[in-house]
């Protein structure tokens, strides 16, 4: 892999001036067969695939509203072309949301408009070509699919949605991305991202329970497959041993434990990412989605809580009801899936947790808001609720807390850099490069405010700033769950 | 009747109807199209009055334009803003009598006449001045604004340099829309200002102009943010499952 520099922090943040083809090289391991097929798609390169990929685009467009409207409406005002973290971060002009759409609708326009069709050199229509689908490969694995610049485009156009419409023609010509497609893979075959098994997870979850009673001297459960309990709980498979994300599952375990409601994880639905969102495929997305149906049905729970985990949530709060409800089998109190924040608040808003600020006292804690959270779901019952709930929760726990600056959180949160099916080995120069935004916003609290802490919702998240942090050097346990801090806090029952 | 009249008799039959059910045909298109998942982009309502309102806030003030780039906001917005009180100015060329507040606004309507001509300049600058601007453009860009200014310009100069026939020029529009042709006045400013309006009109519907109607069917802009309430399907999420 070559080398490359990490972007330097200046004092306040520059919009960089263009620099043609800076990213060209970055591209994803390509799957091979043995990673395409059990997804339904071609093992490699169909010998048509021109013919294909034009085909599959019309079909898109005519089954998405969305895409009919953005392919469409684009003025090419400009006002999204400095709101992309990796434009940001790497200066490469097809970066920019608008570039990257384009590389997609000047396809769109040569095929399907009339404009395209008769005068291509005049509205920047380009025939389906090798050169385009080199072009596509590289830039559409360059968008965590993270909708800031959906927030700022006049129009709302979701580079997103493009995006996962141009990873969907991708693998249906056989030209798919190994890390996001043997993912989903193993989810299909063995349950989770990580391809652990029924047995080993029960290992690490017993595991937990003897580290959590050693460290406490409570007795607080790690269920597993627990018929008739009354939550069933779907998390991020990260979360049952990597750090900082395990310190996230102990304390759900103890909110739980504390509030005794009875819960559990299931062997069959052992994992709440659902990577089909990234790669934009519709079957894979509902096939995934239905195992957690499936689960909650068979064991009769009476409510599913999400755990931190952003695009699971975005799926969860935004497609679960369309893709496996109605949700009618549920608890008329809680008929649609929630997230485990929202338990959290819920239950500290009752007064039924009780916490001891003071075991976070080494910290000053700031909180990252997850795109898919931010952007693509919501959280409690007011809008802007995804934004306040995970802060009272740190409220409550910590009691140094700040905010970074406020046009790089909430609803114009940046991306951590790794999002989108983009968190692999083969592509740490995008990821340490699309960092630069957010570590430029964190490195301010920590000068101004000595912020040391960053609690984030999103195993992706965790990951990604475990790995890059230490590039703008910071720790990288600099990072943690946001039920990492609930964990060390709160009090349970019968403490000595 | 002169070949000249009866070419631009036509011409302007041709492209109201094209304008008219080219933009029609595609708001069916649009309205057709399902969306099968919700994904609305915050700052999202969660009622339908609330996207009624957002939706208001962004075709009159071009809210999230605002809060993007000042610079883009202030021209687009005084771009748009000048154009709608010039295109009411005209009324008064296709209503007799003319109604009394469109008399009242002919002063504005001229000095929008310069503003528009200002703020498609400033626009245009950009697409010369910044790289990212210029990077996106494509020469369908460049001539969008160059029609549009042309328009503007070619208009200015019937009221300032080359005064035309107006009360010629009404009757021939009177007459268009009553299917009884008048004759009309022969200036160069007015032949050119009238072919280009045409021009606009004819390419609208295969233009990025489709701006317009789009807008109002952008699923992240006009979705209520009630997944979890509401159980949305709609084309392949409503087939699948
Ligand atoms: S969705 Fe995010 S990553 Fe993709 S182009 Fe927009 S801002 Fe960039
Ligand atoms: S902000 Fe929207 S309309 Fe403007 S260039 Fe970007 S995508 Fe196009």
């Amino acid at each position: 892999m070559a080398s490359f520099e990490t972007p330097a922090i200046g004092e306040y943040p520059v919009i960089p001036l263009l620099r043609a083809d800076a990213m060209a090289h970055s591209k994803p391991f390509v799957a091979k067969p043995e990673h395409q097929k059990p997804l339904g798609f071609p093992g490699e390169l169909v010998p048509d695939w021109e013919r294909v990929a034009v085909t599959r685009l019309g079909e898109l467009v005519s089954q998405s509203r969305a895409l009919q409207v953005f392919l469409d409406s684009c003025v090419k005002c400009g006002a999204c072309t400095d709101k992309c973290h990796y434009y940001l971060g790497t200066a490469d002009p097809k970066n920019m949301p608008v570039a990257r759409q384009d590389l997609l609708r000047s396809v769109y326009r040569r095929y399907y408009t009339f404009a395209g069709k008769h005068f291509p050199k005049l509205v920047g229509a380009r025939d389906m070509t090798k050169d385009v689908l080199d072009d596509w490969y590289s830039y559409f694995h360059q968008c965590s699919q993270c909708r800031r610049c959906a927030v700022y485009c006049p129009y709302g156009i979701d580079t997103a949605e493009i995006s996962m419409a141009a990873r969907d023609i991708m693998d249906s010509v056989g030209l798919g991305q190994k890390y996001s497609n043997e993912i989903i893979g193993k989810v299909h075959s063995i349950g989770n991202n990580l391809g652990l098994p029924g047995p080993a997870l029960r290992n690490t979850l017993d595991g937990l329970e003897e580290d959590v009673k050693e460290a406490t001297g409570v007795d607080v459960k790690f269920p597993l497959d627990v018929k008739g309990a009354e939550v069933l709980l779907i998390t991020p498979s990260a979360d049952f041993f990597a750090e900082p994300h395990v310190d996230g599952l102990i304390g759900y375990a103890k909110v739980f434990h504390a509030a005794g409601i009875s819960w559990t994880l299931s062997s069959h639905a052992s994992e709440a990412a659902n990577f089909s969102l990234f790669i934009g495929n519709h079957d894979n997305l509902q096939k995934v989605a239905e195992r957690i149906r499936e689960a909650a049905l068979d064991l009769g729970v009476k409510r599913i809580v999400v755990g931190e985990c952003g695009h699971a949530w975005r799926v969860a709060y935004s497609f679960w009801n369309t893709l496996i409800g109605p949700f009618d089998f549920l608890d008329a109190r809680h008929p649609a899936p929630q997230h485990i924040c929202e338990v959290t608040y819920d239950l500290i808003r009752r007064g039924a947790l009780s916490f001891d600020k003071s075991a976070n006292d080494d910290k000053v804690v700031t909180f990252h808001d997850s795109c898919n959270v931010a952007r693509g779901s919501r959280m409690g019952d007011v809008p802007g609720g995804q934004f306040l709930i995970p802060r009272e929760i740190i409220r409550a726990c910590v009691n140094k807390f700040v905010d970074m600056a406020p046009e790089t959180i909430g609803e114009t949160t940046f991306c951590c850099g790794g999002g989108g099916g983009l968190l692999t080995d083969d592509l740490v120069e995008l990821r340490v490069k699309g960092a630069l935004p957010r570590m430029q916003a964190l490195q301010q609290v920590v000068e101004e405010h000595g912020v040391n802490y960053m609690a984030a919702i999103c195993a992706i998240c965790k990951s990604q700033f475990a790995k890059v942090l230490p590039y703008y050097k910071h720790p990288m346990d600099m990072i943690g769950s946001v039920h990492g801090l609930v964990s060390n806090a709160i009090v349970l029952g019968p403490k000595q | 009747m002169s070949a000249l009249t009866v070419l631009y008799a036509l011409l302007f039959y041709a492209a109201a109807a094209t304008l008219v059910v080219g933009v029609a045909w595609k708001c069916w298109v649009y309205a057709r199209t399902p969306q099968p998942l919700k994904i609305p982009i915050p700052p999202a309502p969660t009622t339908r009055r609330g996207v009624a309102l957002r939706m208001l806030l962004e075709v009159t003030l071009f809210k999230s334009l605002f809060r993007s780039n000042k610079w883009i906001w202030l021209f687009g917005w005084m771009f748009h803003v000048a154009l709608l009180a010039v295109l009411l100015r005209h009324l008064r060329y296709f209503t007799e009598p003319v109604w009394a507040w469109v008399a009242l606004i002919q002063p504005l309507g001229l000095y929008a006449g310069f503003a528009m001509l200002a703020a498609l300049l400033g626009l245009w600058a950009r697409r010369f001045l910044v790289d990212r601007v210029r990077y996106i453009s494509s020469p369908s860009d460049h001539l969008m604004l160059a029609l549009l200014a042309a328009i503007a310009a070619s208009g200015l100069a019937m009221k300032y340099l080359a005064h035309t026939d107006i009360v010629a020029l009404k009757a021939f529009f009177l007459g268009l829309m009553a299917f009884h042709w008048h004759e009309l006045p022969a200036d160069p400013a007015l032949l050119v200002h009238l072919a280009l309006v045409a021009t606009l009109m004819i390419v609208f519907p295969v233009s990025k102009l489709l701006h317009a109607p789009g807008v109002f069917f952008s699923p992240s802009l006009n979705q209520v943010d009630d997944a979890r309430e509401r159980r949305h399907t709609a084309g392949w999420s409503a087939r699948g499952g």
